[in-house]
């Protein structure tokens, strides 16, 4: 249990009860920051120290760490939003929910049928509560922005998954789900700074207004 | 046994308000004063108790039950727990919903006692007091289940000489550092400090526990001081408790820890209090459950 | 010492005799209120103590006595038994049939020469010996008749004040919710006497050997059937309005007792079924935690004083549906030990609740007597003006916020204690389904301080808010000793928990759980009589060393209360109980329970005079069962067409139904 990965991914678990519970924007965006940079720490925990784990974890460190935070800070200034998220239905139940989740996730966890190595393990809990929460975060959230930073956990979530496999998986699959990432960043950005220009509004249910 | 419950009545009557007194200089030096001496909380229970009262005309005896329910609970909360390596007096299978249980039953009556005065003030104090308790105690009580479960003991002595083994290195570890923090949050909670109440304010509007005692004077606020202070001490020594070294069977070597490791945890409530504004009162009950969930998730790890 | 009358079922049946007499001798009466007021009273009083002493000595012997008046003919068998879960359920009936006797001498008011005194106390002593003829009952149709008589009489107490409209539709809407509940029970019995052969409970132990869907099927008709008595979620509907439309002592005896006879038919037909699948045991345990969510979230939103009580009442029925549900599920898992707590748990708190709750109704109807009104907002000032009266009642609302040394505290300790058991036996998913409900139960503690403290508080202290509550007096001698005898009770029962423990896991419990080893081991270590002395010596030396501290004289000034330096305060200034529980209702409660408000006031640059005013529905009436009766209504329109108005073709549907039925008859095997 008190391995360096098992502590990690405790941090990303509670990272997850802390973004669902938090309501300003710009500690939300740091704390995924923080959460994508520790996980980018893990294959160095995980595997042997080869080239590969190596650029695994400095490109998952530059692009989680470093470039999405950064991109999102310029969106934000940009559209100069400094408001709070803005949630549907409130902040406790936002976290009551992520409690279920996650404990419905070390239940399901205990199940799987998985190797003996993992079995006890806290990746996959932590990879499907992540992914939970981020589910949360996107159905929850109403500012357009706080659904990239769901988006943003979901990605971490699937990072976890991809770590355990990440020596017979080839990297490039991994590379892959982060440019697509970046790409669906950049888009988002552009795509926000234009409604915010037309519109002078992120709120998603505005924009539902759009439709037919 | 005579001895024990001798030295658990001694520590608590006689260390209790120097806690509150650490707290205070150690805010004073951070802040870059000097500060009031230590044994200042003790002076003013002295001349608190020298004092004449002056009593509410609405009030009746529920108004001066409150002060002493809100002493004798500590009191007998104290003497179910271990302080450090110095054993409970008094344990049975159990007595950990009692020592829950007691804390509701001084909610009760200092709450009563507020309202007793009919004033909104107080009214809104009272108000404030039972609905965070609410949210306070599922969280105690997970705390204590996380220990019942390490320990296979439903008795607070054993669940806490258990932790004395030294069990933060084994698997357990992750569960107990996340248990001692959530009952932080709450020994800051329960005892009205800041970030959940400002003990030094008195502006009404913004506190919780010290409104409920505005009506109070002379000896009936001294009581409540002696109470708070003393339910200060029981709380923190459930936190301290977390870190103490196993008994060397010297009982008053293992008193002296006991009270090294309280002065300590007395300085860390100081550091915090001078780090850390007062929340906005609506975010307190966000900040509760997000508590209540971290011990949740303690438990969680410590079930699968 | 001889008793001095039969300490047997013939006891029970003296008992019985004096109730239906009483009960008739009123109605002969007529119109001489003050005589039919002083039989009635007098004949209850009697009848309760008579039964008292006949049925206690029968709750710690095994085995159970019988009589039994055949009538062969008509297939017929009026049997009563007489067994230790009868007697326990006659204690309390007997109990507070009394108290309430004895509180109605000065609490009702009869005309001088009217019949409502007679019919009163018929009702009342026929509601009485209908209560106990359900838990004697030795046969399907004698308990039928029983619970059908107590619906009525109960019914008919309950619109004691016919002439107000709102107690008109209470009642309405009881008679409504308990006959739909016993059309399950007819179900319910039906069923079991075809498969064991007859009416008589003797023979139903052949429901032993039923599968377990045809178990499951009987087992859920009964949780509706007698959880809609019970006031279990979602079937509680009727006891919010019915129990504040009562007369105080009816609405004690109603909430603290003629709704635990349904828990007694559960756990009566228990004994005779299988076990019960572990999981519908969560099942019932879940529903009862809900409903103890629900019901204390909505006692602390009201501002009837009895309504508040009444959802309290739903609070602690779902708290003992959480116990036998407990119950169930442990004892189908193999956890014996959490399995013998909770089923103890849940009894104690059974009997804890009609002391506390009696109690606590007893108290509200004395402050509705003194001062006419249940509104919180029109109380206040009570405790200064009525100081017995409000200190009993403090004490009755700190029993029922289970504080230590009261009995509240002993049953809610004990489900902790199964809880906890179980949770350490049990791993993984199941554990952290016993951690979950360990939660739950502390977070409804905590809730139950909130209203407690928000009842007493607005209702008792502070300044009176009306004229009515400041020309308030204290209650007469009777009324305190009819409130005393269950706070005594309270406090005997907290400070020496051995006594009623040795009663409930004697032979009680090998009736009800014959498959537990002999239990009093894992019970007691706790409630020893080292309990008792330390608790009393503790609290009696630390009260006596902090009085003299404090209670020395001094000049103590009396001044008004602190109000930021405004030195003429008015109750108006004062805390309300809306205000009180506001803080909670945002932060804690879901938005169903929050009361829904209505304003007039619109966004005129000039506004016109406003209203406001809020209401307090129940969300499980409203949202649910209006609804789904106003859809059957519809449906059931299309059948007025059959409502012709002719006797002709009235007889020939009953024509068509006996060709139908004869029919039926040769075609059937």
């Amino acid at each position: 249990m008190n391995t360096p990965p098992n502590l990690i991914l405790l941090f990303v678990i509670l990272f997850n009860f802390f973004i669902l519970g938090t309501s300003r924007l710009n500690t939300c965006i740091r704390s995924v920051a923080l959460q994508g940079a520790l996980l980018s720490l893990l294959p160095l925990f995980l595997h042997t120290l080869t080239f590969h784990t190596y650029l695994l974890a400095v490109g998952a460190f530059v692009l989680k760490g470093l470039l999405m935070p950064w991109l999102l800070f310029r969106a934000i200034r940009q559209v100069k939003i400094r408001r709070e998220v803005e949630p549907r239905i409130g902040y406790i139940p936002t976290l009551l929910l992520g409690a279920l989740t996650t404990a419905g996730a070390f239940i399901f966890g205990d199940r799987l049928p998985l190797l003996p190595e993992h079995l006890h393990s806290l990746f996959i809990p932590a990879a499907l509560s992540t992914l939970a929460a981020g589910f949360l975060m996107l159905i929850t959230r109403r500012k357009a922005i706080a659904q990239v930073l769901g988006y943003l956990m979901f990605e971490n979530g699937i990072f976890i998954f991809g770590t355990l496999l990440a020596e017979t998986m080839p990297f490039l699959v991994e590379m892959g789900v982060l440019l697509d990432m970046l790409v669906a960043i950049f888009v988002m950005g552009i795509v926000m700074h234009h409604i915010n220009r037309e519109f002078s509004t992120l709120n998603t249910e505005q924009l539902s207004l759009l439709r037919e | 046994m005579i001895i024990r419950l001798l030295l658990h009545f001694l520590l608590l009557a006689g260390l209790s308000p120097l806690l509150i007194g650490v707290i205070t200089r150690t805010k004073a030096i951070i802040a870059g004063r000097q500060g009031a001496p230590l044994w200042q909380p003790y002076r003013d229970l002295r001349r608190l108790f020298g004092k004449d009262m002056v009593l509410s005309s609405t009030t009746t005896w529920v108004f001066r039950a409150g002060p002493v329910v809100g002493i004798a609970v500590p009191l007998i909360a104290a003497l179910l727990i271990p302080f450090g390596a110095v054993g409970a007096p008094l344990s049975f299978s159990g007595d950990l919903v009692l020592f829950v249980y007691l804390f509701g039953l001084a909610r009760f009556f200092t709450v009563l006692a507020a309202l007793d005065t009919g004033s909104s003030f107080e009214g809104m104090g009272a108000a404030r007091e039972a609905t965070f308790s609410c949210l306070a105690e599922p969280t105690l009580f997970v705390a204590f289940i996380v220990l019942a479960r390490i320990s296979g003991s439903f008795t607070l002595d054993t669940m806490f000489k258990t932790l004395l083994a030294n069990n933060l290195q084994t698997v357990y570890g992750v569960s107990l550092v996340l248990t001692a923090i959530c009952l932080f949050i709450i020994l800051l909670a329960e005892n009205s400090r800041i970030p959940f109440d400002d003990p030094n304010t008195h502006l009404e509007l913004t506190m919780i526990h010290e409104v409920m005692v505005l009506d109070h004077s002379g000896p009936d606020f001294g009581l409540i001081l002696y109470g708070a202070a003393m339910k200060l001490m029981v709380m923190g020594t459930l936190v301290v408790n977390f870190i103490m070294p196993p008994s060397t069977g010297d009982l008053f070597v293992d008193a002296a820890f006991y009270t090294a490791a309280l002065l300590a945890l007395a300085v860390g409530i100081g550091l915090v209090e001078s780090g850390m504004a007062r929340l906005r009162l609506l975010k307190v009950p966000q900040l509760l459950i997000g508590t209540s969930l971290l011990s949740f998730f303690a438990l969680v790890l410590l079930l699968r | 010492m001889t008793p001095i009358f039969a300490t047997d079922i013939n006891g029970l049946l003296l008992a019985l005799a004096v109730l239906l007499a009483g009960g008739l001798l009123c109605l002969l009466a007529g119109p001489r209120a003050r005589l039919a007021h002083l039989l009635g009273a007098s004949t209850a009083a009697l009848a309760s103590l008579i039964g008292l002493t006949a049925a206690l000595p029968a709750l710690s012997v095994a085995g159970s006595q019988q009589v039994a008046l055949s009538w062969p003919a008509a297939g017929l068998n009026l049997a009563l038994t007489l067994d230790p879960l009868a007697a326990f359920f006659l204690l309390p009936i007997f109990l507070l049939t009394f108290c309430g006797a004895l509180y109605a001498i000065d609490y009702l008011h009869f005309p001088a020469r009217s019949w409502r005194a007679g019919l009163h106390w018929f009702f009342y002593n026929t509601l009485g010996a209908s209560m106990a003829v359900v838990v004697l009952a030795a046969n399907g149709l004698v308990f039928m008749l029983a619970w059908e008589l107590m619906s009525l009489s109960s019914f008919f107490l309950v619109t004691h004040d016919y002439q107000e409209e709102k107690v008109r539709q209470a009642g309405w809407l009881y008679l409504v919710a308990t006959h739909i509940g016993a059309a399950f029970l007819f179900f319910v019995f039906f069923e079991a006497s075809r498969v064991a052969g007859s009416l008589d409970f003797a023979s139903f132990a052949a429901l032993r050997a039923l599968p377990v869907d045809a178990t499951l099927l009987l087992f859920f008709a009964a949780l509706i059937g007698f959880g809609a008595k019970a006031g279990l979620f979602p079937l509680h509907v009727w006891l919010p309005d019915a129990h504040p439309a009562a007369p105080s002592h009816v609405s004690a005896i109603m909430s603290g007792v003629m709704i635990k006879t349904a828990l007694y038919g559960l756990l009566r037909l228990l004994t005779w079924l299988p076990p019960i699948p572990a999981w519908a045991g969560i099942a019932v345990a879940l529903l009862g935690i809900t409903g103890a969510l629900f019901g204390i979230a909505m006692a602390a939103t009201q501002t009837d004083i009895k309504r508040s009580l009444a959802y309290s009442t739903v609070e602690n029925i779902g708290l003992i549906f959480l116990g036998l549900g407990l119950w169930l599920f442990c004892q189908a898992t193999g956890h014996e030990q959490a399995a013998v707590l909770a089923l103890v748990g849940a009894l104690l708190h059974i009997w804890n609740h009609s002391l506390f709750k009696g109690l606590l109704f007893l108290g509200a109807g004395s402050v509705v007597h003194a001062t006419g009104k249940r509104e919180l907002s029109a109380l206040g000032g009570l405790l200064r003006r009525m100081p017995l009266t409000g200190s009993l009642l403090l004490f009755g609302a700190a029993a029922i916020s289970a504080l230590p040394p009261l009995n509240g505290f002993i049953s809610e300790w004990l489900l902790y204690l199964s809880l906890f058991n179980a949770g350490q036996d049990a791993a993984g998913g199941a554990a952290f389904f016993f951690m979950l409900l360990a939660i739950l139960l502390a977070l409804t503690g905590g809730l139950v301080v909130l209203v407690m403290t928000r009842l007493l508080g607005v209702a008792l202290q502070g300044e009176p808010r009306s004229a009515a509550a400041a020309e308030a007096h204290e209650s007469s001698a009777v009324l305190i000793a009819a409130m005393s005898i269950p706070a005594a009770l309270c406090l005997l029962v907290g400070v020496m928990p051995q006594l009623p423990l040795q009663g409930i896991s004697g032979p009680l419990l090998t009736l009800l759980a014959p498959n537990h080893a002999p239990t009093g081991s894992p019970l007691l270590p706790p409630f020893g009589p080292a309990w008792s002395l330390s608790l009393l010596t503790g609290l009696a030396a630390l009260v006596a060393i902090v009085a003299i501290r404090t209670w020395r004289r001094r000049n103590a000034s009396r001044l008004a209360t602190w109000g930021c330096g405004y030195l003429k305060p008015s109750a108006r200034m004062a805390y309300t109980a809306g205000s009180y529980s506001q803080f909670a209702q945002d932060t804690v409660f879901c938005s169903c329970v929050t009361p829904t408000g209505a304003s007039t006031r619109g966004p005129a640059l000039f506004p016109p005079p406003a209203q406001f005013g809020q209401e307090r529905l129940d969300p499980a009436l409203t949202r649910w069962f209006l609804p789904l009766f106003g859809k059957l209504a519809e449906r059931a329109y299309a059948f007025r067409r059959l409502q012709a108005g002719q006797l002709s073709i009235y007889v020939l549907y009953i024509f068509i139904a006996t060709i139908l039925l004869l029919g039926w008859g040769i075609m059937a095997p």
